[in-house]
């Protein structure tokens, strides 16, 4: 079993916590002893965070829409889609016919390059995220 | 925050502000009740009676809406008492007068009947706030989620100043942020007038800096806030969006409108690791790799920027969500090439200056960096303003009360409070996943006082109707004496019982902030 140290993803406290890993799945999590905020402690939330991980629910591949259905498609086909729809919005409407939403549950590093995308290959300031919500 | 988490045990006076901290923030609530354990004051405002509440010395239960003339009437008997701070209002502060005047002006009989809060109760809290050496004062969306959110926040700004109680260590103005990221994803730029680093999109010389940077030419005006994109309606000026890892059919408000929006968008395209509520409007769908699978970083409440680590490979085809911007945005014609999240943050450090010496060796050898850190050789900043305010002196906003966008009448003659649980996490995508948190809970309640439920004849766990002008929907009642007759409480968690079809679109104009706390409903005994 291997131990890997990392961050909440719950809420704004930001507890450090270890993900144990077997089989190549996370199957449990512990406080670490002495992160300056869990020191030792996590709330219920964090103590079951490997069951959200590995739920059979999780999407594992892409989807495009088929009439009323989501049917699963390639990751070019999906990606060529997305990327001949957004264009086509652009080129007839302009960027501020596009709306961005980023994410608090994302690492930093991603926001970055989402509000990068928005604002240079969308051409538009239209990005946002739930900080107000 | 201004303070460090930690900090918050060193207090001697704690008074928190519409934060159910015990259930949101447990890590906050802990340091609370520990300073309290060491004889701290705990002063609670909140309209309800909260377990921090229970073990508070003095619960001001004011009536929702009315936090401005609370806290000015708290200002009013500082002044009074002579408790206000004048070398720190001469040396740090400006506009001192115009909250003078104000106050002077302030009929302190009415303020507090306004409130609903005992004026003695009021002064004592004042003092209380006002004696203490080291003081902190923390609020979160019970203070924000209000149409009058920005002025709320300015007033607490003011109480904090005109005691002094800012600048030092174990004092300070603590907003409590939701979201593990919520504070990275705004200092990362993902808001509609702002770059990373609150550089604002108005400012030519910041947009020449990442025109340079970036190689691109960048739109001017300033965007759209989330709402204004998912109220925009059917014809609405946004045709197409691009979601990730959010859930507006489920968070926003009026839901009707966020659904008449997305369905009458030419494209949209969602990325998550769940297909959500919002994803399955979707006409693409992209299978994302969650937090234990990719590395980077996240900032939590306190500023803290911290390593995330990949535990295990993403299942399936997922990818990360870098991985899918880039190609998409090579694709639309705008290379983005990295080769690790280490390189993304090497950028950001370097455009971002509150960011300037945050780089994932520096992060993973420590616990993280709390912004801002200039450099590489900074160490970080544990509190703020500690010898000057970001925008020089601090400047005192006056308010005076903005009654809510819609209050109880005769037809919908209850107030409703939306708000979290401890179990479960704002749309509940991850947390109704865990079968064991669903376990301890599993379906919506309605807090409701056992005045009203005798009046309605409800019982204990009774399925009964909810409604608004806006919607209704049924969950089960729950009657407790933590909410004041007149009044009920419920979460936004559960996709069976989604509240937001019942919540208002009354905003904060200066925030975008919706007003989550306050909306009109009625309750209809279900028909057996």
């Amino acid at each position: 079993m291997q131990d890997v140290l990392t961050t909440c993803v719950y809420c704004g406290c930001g507890c450090g916590l270890y993900l144990h890993v077997e089989d190549g799945q996370v199957c449990g999590s512990q406080p670490s002893r002495h992160h300056p905020v869990s020191r030792d402690n996590l709330c219920v939330k964090g103590w079951h965070i490997h069951e959200s991980i590995n739920h059979p629910d999780r999407l594992t591949t892409p989807l495009i829409r088929k009439g009323d259905a989501l049917v699963p498609a390639t990751w070019g086909e999906a990606l060529d889609f997305t990327a001949q729809q957004l264009g086509h919005i652009r080129e007839n409407h302009g960027g501020k016919a596009i709306g961005v939403l980023a994410s608090a549950k994302c690492t930093n590093e991603e926001n970055y390059l989402l509000q990068k995308f928005a604002r240079t290959a969308l051409a538009t300031n239209n990005v946002d995220h739930c900080a107000r919500l | 925050m201004t303070n460090s988490i930690n900090e918050i045990e060193n207090a001697e006076v704690i008074l928190v502000s519409g934060s159910n901290t015990t259930e949101a923030h447990p890590q906050v609530a802990r340091r609370m009740l520990d300073a309290v354990d060491r004889g701290a004051r705990l002063i609670v405002i909140d309209p309800r009676r909260t377990r921090l509440a229970e073990c508070s010395h003095l619960h001001l239960a004011l009536r929702p809406g009315t936090d401005i003339p609370l806290l000015n009437a708290m200002m009013r008997v500082l002044l009074d008492e002579g408790l206000a701070d004048e070398l720190f209002i001469e040396m740090r502060t400006e506009n001192f007068l115009a909250l003078r005047d104000m106050l002077n002006r302030l009929d302190l009989e009415e303020t507090a009947a306004l409130t609903g809060v005992p004026l003695p109760l009021i002064s004592q809290a004042a003092q209380l706030y006002g004696r203490a050496r080291k003081a902190v004062i923390c609020y979160c969306l019970g203070v924000t989620q209000h149409v009058c959110g920005t002025e709320n926040v300015q007033t607490i700004a003011n109480l904090a100043m005109l005691a002094g109680h800012i600048e030092k260590e174990d004092t300070g103005v603590d907003p409590l942020r939701g979201q593990n990221n919520v504070q990275g994803a705004c200092d990362m730029g993902a808001l509609p007038n702002m770059l990373p680093s609150y550089q604002a999109v108005a400012n030519q010389d910041y947009r020449d800096k990442f025109e340079r940077a970036w190689g691109a030419s960048l739109p001017e005006a300033p965007g759209k806030t989330l709402v204004e994109m998912t109220h925009g309606g059917k014809q609405g000026p946004i045709r197409g969006m691009y979601i990730m890892g959010e859930n507006p059919m489920l968070s926003d408000p009026t839901l009707s409108k966020v659904e008449e929006t997305l369905r009458g968008l030419d494209f949209l395209a969602v990325s998550d690791i769940f297909l959500t509520e919002t994803a399955q409007l979707a006409q693409v769908v992209f299978p994302a790799a969650c937090f234990a699978e990719k590395s980077g970083s996240f900032t939590n409440s306190e500023r803290r920027v911290q390593m995330v680590r990949q535990a295990v490979a993403p299942p399936g085809e997922c990818r990360t969500d870098s991985e899918i911007i880039m190609e998409l945005s090579s694709r639309l014609g705008y290379a983005m090439e990295y080769d690790s999240s280490a390189e993304v943050m090497e950028e950001i450090a370097l455009l971002s200056p509150i960011y300037g010496g945050m780089h994932h060796d520096r992060l993973d050898q420590s616990w993280g960096l709390q912004w801002p850190c200039w450099d590489r050789s900074h160490p970080g900043t544990p509190f703020l303003h500690k010898y000057y305010f970001t925008r020089g002196r601090g400047h005192f906003m006056p308010a005076s009360h903005t009654p809510p966008g819609e209050l109880p009448d005769a037809e919908y003659p209850l107030l409703l409070m939306t708000g979290r649980i401890y179990h479960h996490y704002h749309t509940g995508t991850m947390t109704r996943k865990s079968e064991r948190l669903n376990r301890e809970c599993n379906h919506a309640v309605l807090q409701i006082n056992p005045e009203d439920a005798k009046a309605h004849g409800l019982r204990q766990g009774e399925s009964v109707q909810l409604a608004s002008r806006r919607g209704q929907i049924t969950l089960a009642a729950s009657i407790t004496d933590q909410v004041e007759p007149g009044m009920v409480y419920t979460t936004f968690h559960f996709h069976e019982a989604p509240i937001n079809r019942l919540t208002n679109d009354a905003f904060d104009t200066g925030s975008g902030c919706p007003e989550y706390k306050v909306c009109a409903v009625r309750v209809e005994k279900m028909s057996s």
